[in-house]
């Protein structure tokens, strides 16, 4: 995914990565600065590399899977059994599933809002600027803003480590090995089977695991400084409860 | 005219959704739309090429093709799509068609009155054209019908896939027998455990969707009723 507009303008915008990153960059305003942090690392990379680096890696990952044998089908039949399947999918897969809890906040920020405009209208404060300010003011991660927002972190962090241990099950210990042996029908006998490119795509898998790893401190991270934050807050107001600071507190934190 | 385009179109008509379509439209382009482009047609990419059969005698793997893959899972669930997103069209046209005659009508009462101030006049062109119609009477029918047109599409699609492909698990290995394979041979699929996982997670993808626009429709009706 360029960063840049391509060279030569590209006639059919395509449903793709770009797209997706415009959709949930658009949730970069509300989060903390972790989170635009996480947001970064997560298009650079991990969805740069994937789509820059890993598909042109796993391209060929069918047509180089070749046997020992000439026996039609064994090539395919062997190539199933090995790989259910492959990681690009399963990290395609996982990009999309830890990418869209941010939306939650994103719907959440969005409800808050309208009920924000319709208390604006109700108090009489109908001034076209004053619903603009509401469009455009950032929101606060407080009251049940703050929950979303945890709840969020949390699915996140529960997908990422989901994933990881599906990769650990389905390719044990994270390599490519080169070589299989395979004895499905209609491959004869036991038939040596070997992987196009085994050391490439262990970089790539080691790489993106690692990335992912420091993706899940992230999340971690925010959810500490999130809680930390609450307990903060909430010990400094716990001293002084006037009428004024708790109407304030209750009209804040919706 | 491709994906982002019909993006475009249906964000539109959103506009005039509860919230429950809004989240519906998500699910669609987030977890249908994006999962066939991005993974899904790379999967079905190689179907034909990679289908193997054992012998050599020409023509047999085309045919044999032709008989266990009559339409392709991609293009189905394209078809799927292009016809789950539709109906939200008949609630954008509904809503334009209102604004049109709401808009004549102003002219017409402005004109008559002779007095209202062209800034004036403006001003209420362009509310009219940022306001948000309440889902009631006529938009309410118009919306309740394109919900139900969704449903229909979606079962009707959901059971197409499931008929011509006899459940949604890809077998590893068919028996064709069709001329001018020489009696039985076997041919074997490229990557059917990948297409049964893709097939599943699209088939739960559209129950979820489906149970969305089954709610969406509890609530317009409970609203209606309450109303």
């Amino acid at each position: 995914m360029p960063l840049t507009p391509p060279a030569e303008p590209d006639p059919e915008p395509k449903m793709n990565w770009a797209s997706f990153y415009a959709v949930i960059s658009g949730v970069n305003r509300h989060s903390t600065g972790i989170g635009r942090i996480w947001l970064s690392v997560l298009f650079i990379f991990r969805i740069l590399v994937l789509v820059v680096a890993a598909e042109s890696v796993w391209g060929d990952e069918k047509s180089g899977f070749i046997c020992n044998t000439q026996q039609p089908g064994c090539n395919s039949v062997c190539y199933d059994h090995f790989f259910p399947i492959s990681h690009i999918r399963l990290w395609a897969l996982q990009l999309i599933l830890v990418s869209t809890p941010a939306l939650l906040v994103a719907m959440h920020v969005a409800h808050r809002r309208h009920v924000d405009k319709r208390l604006y209208k109700l108090s009489g404060r109908t001034n076209p600027k004053d619903l603009e300010q509401i469009k455009t003011q950032k929101m606060k991660i407080t009251g049940a803003l703050w929950w979303t927002y945890v709840i969020s972190l949390l699915f996140r962090i529960v997908f990422e480590v989901t994933f990881m241990y599906l990769f650990y099950m389905i390719y044990p210990g994270y390599k490519m090995i080169r070589l299989v042996k395979c004895d499905s029908y209609p491959c004869p006998n036991t038939v040596d089977c070997f992987v196009s490119r085994p050391t490439e795509k262990t970089v790539f898998t080691v790489f993106m695991l690692a990335v992912s790893g420091v993706c899940i401190l992230l999340n971690i991270a925010e959810v500490f400084f999130l809680v930390g934050k609450a307990c903060g807050k909430h010990l400094h107001t716990a001293g002084d409860s006037t009428m004024g600071v708790w109407i304030q507190q209750k009209l804040c934190s919706y | 005219m491709s994906w982002p385009v019909l993006y475009a179109q249906l964000v539109g008509a959103n506009r005039h959704s509860t919230s429950l379509g809004k989240v519906w439209l998500s699910v669609l382009f987030i977890f249908r739309v994006m999962v066939l482009v991005v993974a899904a047609e790379s999967v079905w990419g190689d179907e034909q090429s990679d289908f193997t059969c054992n012998t050599l005698q020409p023509g047999c793997e085309n045919v044999c093709y032709d008989q266990f893959f009559p339409v392709s899972h991609i293009r189905l669930w394209c078809l799927q799509l292009v016809f789950v997103s539709t109906p939200t069209l008949l609630v954008a046209m509904y809503v334009s068609y209102r604004n049109h005659s709401d808009k004549k009508r102003l002219l017409q009462s402005s004109g008559r009155a002779g007095l209202l101030s062209n800034k004036g006049q403006e001003e209420d062109l362009e509310t009219l054209k940022k306001r948000r119609l309440p889902v009631a009477g006529a938009l309410w029918w118009t919306y309740a019908c394109s919900l139900v047109f969704r449903l229909l599409f979606e079962g009707g699609f959901m059971y197409a896939l499931y008929v011509v492909y006899d459940g949604f698990q890809m077998p590893r290995l068919v028996q064709c027998d069709q001329w001018p394979c020489p009696n039985l041979v076997d041919c074997f699929i490229s990557r059917p455990t990948e297409k049964t996982i893709f097939t599943v997670f699209m088939a739960t993808a559209s129950s979820i969707c489906m149970v969305l626009n089954m709610a969406e429709l509890s609530y317009l009706v409970a609203k209606a009723v309450t109303r």
